[in-house]
């Protein structure tokens, strides 16, 4: 998908002017941000309904999805300043900070948290499948790795533990693969070979990519859940080495449009979570 | 009042403790507070054949590139700032190493049995994931319990030396940790039949308290063996507050593995025979660089 041009100028905000328009008249389009503005109001979404719970995204839009759904709609959950704190409050990523520490969150504590069950993590995916099996850790024969990537990490504790999303800045047959040459974090078919008591914390939450966001059928594999503005199924399918999902009863015309931030979303962004606009980095 | 026996030691003392085909464990994560005076002191000596556990950072990355290693276990190895480790990437990508890769969890959970004295402790990560694959001696365990859930029996390392870095010591082998994040050296320092710390500063017992509340004092000497006052000794992986990441020297570090020449006057200029005295002059601008970053 083609980015469009990233607009200097805020919508309007004048509230007495155009009050015959309709309210929504002065809500800006999708020409006026960016597929990042986009993604992250995708990701703030898969934190939805988590009420408290430690959100745990990673990466600066998934960090940023999970600031916006604290300042706007699940105030309850707790977020980390990317080192050993949680802190309360809306300001900037990545930048210094004086925080208010509500707790806290060392590495340690972080793998109590994880196998206590009260987390919900957002990592980045190398490669993906079509049952959400993930990989970070090398490309290749893992004896002997064409290109050595993080290594495990946390994914095989993450996944069997607790609520896991992924977000995938670039959708292409290299990322959206038939198979993922290493399993870091398992996917639904894995889940399938085990005994409940094995998988009775697993799921997957949310998977959003630059073109769109995907979720899992009942059968475990990825179903299209909303394609963003200017991508078609077409476009998207062309890009997955798998075959895409619709969910039921939705042709690929009635696939809804990934919903776009408000000006209120937007100004929480710019002048608040993230001045610098580490997203569009 | 009675004192105990101080345990202060050099790093000639530490460095004969090691032997080849040992299993080091080194404290910190990633790029944060390695003991990194010790890791250039070992690719500066004969030692070979080191299986090396880590919360991997540029101790696992140098020791690769200087060929000390025969096999590293680690959840990951990172830079932080850096994602990938290019040295440890280029030891896997050529198949020189040995490696045993787990979850992040499941390391701590290896270090907490060792720690602990017991076999293994049981946990569910692992299970459906390429873990159990990349380490076929990973066994499972069922519950005595009902329902008998199937965990992974995560094996106690078995250490013999571990290596931690502390923001402050005492003499009797007390460690005090003052940045945001202990990690893990406390279990490190338990899971190792011998420990050694080094530490930026080594102070009198009686001034910790002033430093830092009593949370702080997570090293008690029951579990080190040697300590060593070395001021910079966590360079170039941060130290704070005593000091940040160095960010270009550890950029430096990163580009040398593109090129083997690259590497020879890395190595030549800062570690081949060098004291740490003389790296911190190599290095020069540690000092501005702990100045600005207090």
């Amino acid at each position: 998908m083609n980015a469009p041009d990233k607009q200097k100028d805020k919508p309007v905000s004048d509230s007495g002017s155009d009050s015959k328009l309709p309210p929504n008249s002065k809500e800006p389009q999708v020409q006026d941000m960016q597929v990042q503005d986009i993604c992250v109001l995708a990701c703030a979404e898969a934190f939805r309904g988590d009420g408290s719970m430690l959100c745990n995204p990673i990466g600066n839009i998934p960090l940023l999805g999970g600031r916006l759904a604290r300042a706007t709609f699940e105030p309850d959950l707790i977020c980390s300043d990317a080192v050993s704190l949680a802190v309360l409050g809306d300001y900037p990523i990545g930048q210094p900070l004086d925080p208010i520490v509500e707790s806290y969150l060392p590495y340690r504590t972080m793998f109590d948290i994880v196998w206590s069950g009260k987390r919900h993590v957002m990592m980045g995916a190398s490669q993906i499948d079509i049952y959400g099996n993930q990989n970070i850790a090398a490309i290749g024969d893992w004896k002997k790795p064409k290109a050595q990537l993080l290594g495990l990490r946390g994914a095989p504790g993450n996944l069997i533990n607790h609520k896991t999303s992924y977000f995938v800045p670039n959708h292409s047959l290299n990322s959206f693969v038939e198979k993922v040459d290493i399993v870091s974090g398992p996917g639904y078919d894995k889940m399938k070979d085990l005994p409940e008591s094995a998988s009775k914390y697993f799921e997957i939450g949310t998977v959003v990519s630059n073109l769109g966001v995907f979720n899992f059928s009942k059968e475990g594999k990825m179903q299209v859940k909303s394609l963003h503005p200017n991508v078609s199924f077409a476009d998207v399918q062309a890009a997955t080495a798998f075959p895409l999902l619709l969910p039921d009863g939705i042709t690929e015309e009635g696939i809804p449009t990934t919903p776009i931030p408000t000006e209120a979303d937007m100004e929480l962004l710019n002048n608040t979570l993230d001045p610098n606009g580490l997203r569009y980095m | 009042m009675s004192e105990p026996t101080p345990k202060l030691t050099t790093e000639a003392e530490i460095l004969a403790q090691l032997e080849d085909g040992m299993t080091i464990a080194i404290g910190g994560w990633g790029s944060r507070r390695k003991p990194m005076s010790i890791v250039r002191a070992i690719c500066n000596s004969d030692l070979k054949d080191l299986t090396v556990i880590s919360y991997g950072g540029p101790d696992i990355g140098l020791l690769c590139a200087a060929s000390k290693v025969k096999k590293a276990v680690y959840g990951f190895v990172s830079l932080d700032s850096i994602p990938l480790e290019p040295h440890f990437r280029k030891a896997r990508q050529a198949g020189s190493i040995e490696f045993a890769e787990l979850d992040e969890g499941a390391f701590y959970l290896g270090l907490l049995a060792a720690a602990h004295r017991v076999p293994f402790y049981p946990t569910r990560a692992g299970i459906g994931s390429d873990m159990l694959k990349m380490n076929p001696d990973l066994k499972m365990v069922k519950s005595p319990y009902k329902p008998h859930d199937e965990l992974v029996a995560i094996p106690a390392f078995d250490i013999d030396v571990s290596l931690i870095h502390m923001n402050r010591a005492d003499k009797f082998g007390n460690g005090q940790f003052l940045g945001p994040d202990l990690y893990f050296d406390d279990l490190f320092a338990m899971a190792g039949k011998k420990t050694f710390m080094t530490a930026e500063k080594i102070v009198d017992t009686d001034e910790f308290v002033k430093l830092g509340p009593v949370q702080t004092l997570k090293i008690s000497r029951v579990f080190v063996d040697g300590v060593l006052e070395v001021e910079g000794g966590a360079h170039f992986t941060e130290c704070p507050p005593d000091y940040g990441r160095d960010e270009a020297f550890q950029k430096e570090y990163a580009a040398t593995a593109k090129d083997p020449k690259l590497w020879d006057a890395f190595l030549e200029k800062y570690i081949l025979d060098k004291s740490h005295e003389q790296y911190l002059k190599a290095i020069k601008g540690f000092g501005a660089q702990k100045k600005k970053k207090k």
